[in-house]
Parts: structure tokens; sequence; C-alpha cells
């Protein structure tokens, strides 16, 4: 009985909405708290993937981990010539492969942790590595 | 009509718990039937009754509430004993043990809306720990997770200030408690 008079009357004195009249001072705080975890939550889980350094690989064996924050470029001596690695800020390719095919080299610049190019006749591999890698595939 | 052999004693209480409980059934039902882009977004309608319950009632019977709520919506929905009755609840019991922390704190500050916002976070956190260890253990899940936190804040400060709304208009609690037992 009372609370319905007190919501009337918060109807016509104080023309506030009354829903807002319903939340606390603390369900304010909560509230903007919450909503700005949610908004951290964003950035923190979407962009984990990105990547930070070119793993590169002769044999299975690491033979350089390069910084990808500057440009420069890795000849590596693989098992029937040189594969020359090139490195630009936030991505690397393989720029040249002895390979007849050329798999790796027309794979492109990689950028986000987990993605891989594998130049399998000169036994050489390079492979982007982040925070946390990134997956190739998720089957349900 | 022959008289059952077998008597189940029942309280007023057991009676009051059915009443709410169905009543949070229903509302799980309405739920499941709202269609969402996402799967495992979800309003949560049912957290309204369970939050009613513990202001009005206590904790002891929002947690049975609440449970009875987890098998018979699982029953009705024909998913009991599958994973998604698992998910529901793994939510659910997380959500209880957070709200049996956060009732305690002081009225005069926090509301409905703070309760209803900490069992949003704790139902979909629960789920998603539950599914990253068992039903997709992969680090991908968590991709997700941002959008259903999102839909947790959303839909946790809407419910919050329904039962705001509804404790404001039922109090004091019903003193014409239903005598047909």
């Amino acid at each position: 009985m009372t609370s319905r008079r007190a919501q009337a009357s918060s109807f016509t004195t104080g023309r506030r909405n009354p829903w807002l009249s319903l939340l606390r001072p603390g369900d304010w705080v909560v509230a903007g708290v919450s909503a700005l975890a949610v908004a951290a939550s964003f950035p923190l889980l979407w962009q984990g993937g990105a990547g930070e350094r070119a793993v590169v690989r002769r044999d299975g064996e690491v033979v350089a981990e390069l910084d990808l924050s500057r440009k420069r470029t890795l000849e590596v001596a693989g098992a029937i010539g040189t594969t020359v690695i090139a490195v630009e800020p936030g991505r690397a390719r393989v720029a040249a492969d002895p390979g007849p095919r050329q798999y790796c080299v027309r794979q492109g610049w990689l950028k986000r942790a987990g993605e891989i190019a594998i130049c399998a006749p000169n036994h050489v591999s390079l492979q982007i590595a982040g925070r946390k890698n990134g997956f190739d595939s998720i089957t349900y | 009509m022959t008289r059952s052999p077998i008597e189940l004693s029942t309280t007023p209480d057991d009676h009051r718990i059915a009443r709410l409980a169905a009543a949070a059934i229903a509302l799980s039902l309405v739920d499941a039937a709202i269609p969402l882009p996402l799967p495992g977004v979800k309003p949560g309608l049912a957290n309204i009754v369970t939050l009613l319950v513990l202001y009005r009632y206590g904790f002891a019977t929002a947690a049975w509430v609440s449970g009875l709520r987890v098998v018979a919506g699982g029953l009705l929905l024909g998913h009991f004993l599958a994973p998604g009755f698992f998910l529901s609840l793994t939510g659910a019991a997380a959500s209880l043990a957070t709200l049996a922390l956060a009732q305690r704190l002081p009225r005069r500050w926090f509301g409905p809306v703070t309760l209803s916002l900490i069992a949003a976070f704790a139902h979909i956190g629960g789920q998603l720990l539950l599914a990253r260890a068992w039903l997709i253990p992969h680090d991908g899940v968590f991709l997700l997770a941002p959008l259903f936190f999102a839909a947790a804040l959303f839909f946790g400060i809407i419910n919050g200030l329904i039962v705001a709304r509804l404790l404001g208009e039922s109090q004091p609690p019903d003193p014409a408690e239903p005598q047909h037992a």
C-alpha cells in the first residue's frame, strides 16, 4: 500500500522515470563497473591473436625468433638452397624459396598468431607467434 | 475413488516452493521459445523468480525453486541429462553460490539490480567454464565470451528492474497466502 502511494508520487511530483527510482546507489556502481568490464573484455579476448614474433624453423628446430616490430630480412640455409624471410612491422613472409612449387612464397604475408608458411622441400617453416596462439580451425 | 496407500505429507512450505517453481518453469519455457540470434544468449526470465523468492522467502527456498526449475525445465524442454541440462545446472549453481554471498551486501545501497547482475555474470561465467572444460576444450570458446557478457549485462539490468518493480508492488509480503492446501 505504502509503496504504491510512494510510486504514484514519484510519477506526479518528480516526473522522474519510475524505473530509475528503483536503482539504489550501489546498483549504479555495480552496473557501471560491469559495463566497463564488458567493454574491456572485447579487446582483451578478441585481439589476443595478433602476432608478436616470427619463428623460423629448419628441420623442426628453431633457427631464429624475429621481433615483428621492425623491418629486416633473414636468409636461412635449407636442404636445397636458401630461403629468404622478410619481416615488416606486424607481419612476415617468405620472400624467396628454392622450392619448385613456391607454395610458401605465394602464401604471402602472415599476421595472426598461429599462421604458418611451410617450405617443405627446403625443410624451412615460418610461423607467427603471439601472446596466445590462435587456431587453424575449430570443429564442433 | 480409492485412496492411494502412499501418503506424502506436505507442509505449506512445500506447496509454496512447488507453486513458485511452477512459475519459474513456465518462464524457462518462455525463455526457450524466444528466438535470439546467438545460441546461448537468453533473457533468463526464470532468474526473476529466483530473485523474488530470495528477497521474500530467503536463500533456502530460492535454492529449492532454482533446482526444481532446472530439473523440471530440463524434462519439459527435452534436454534432461543432455549437455544443455548440465550447462543450465552449472549456471544455476554458480549464480546461487554468488547470490548466497551477494545477499549479505547492505540492502540500503545494493538493490535487486545488483543481485541480478551478479547472478547473470556468475551464470554465464559458470557455463563458459564448464563448456571450456568439457564440451569444447579449446580457448576458442572465450571468443564468444564478450557477447555473452554484454547479454548478461543487458538482461541482468532488465531482470533486476523487473524484480525491484515487483517487490515494490507486493510489499509487505502478501498476507493472503492461498490456503487451498
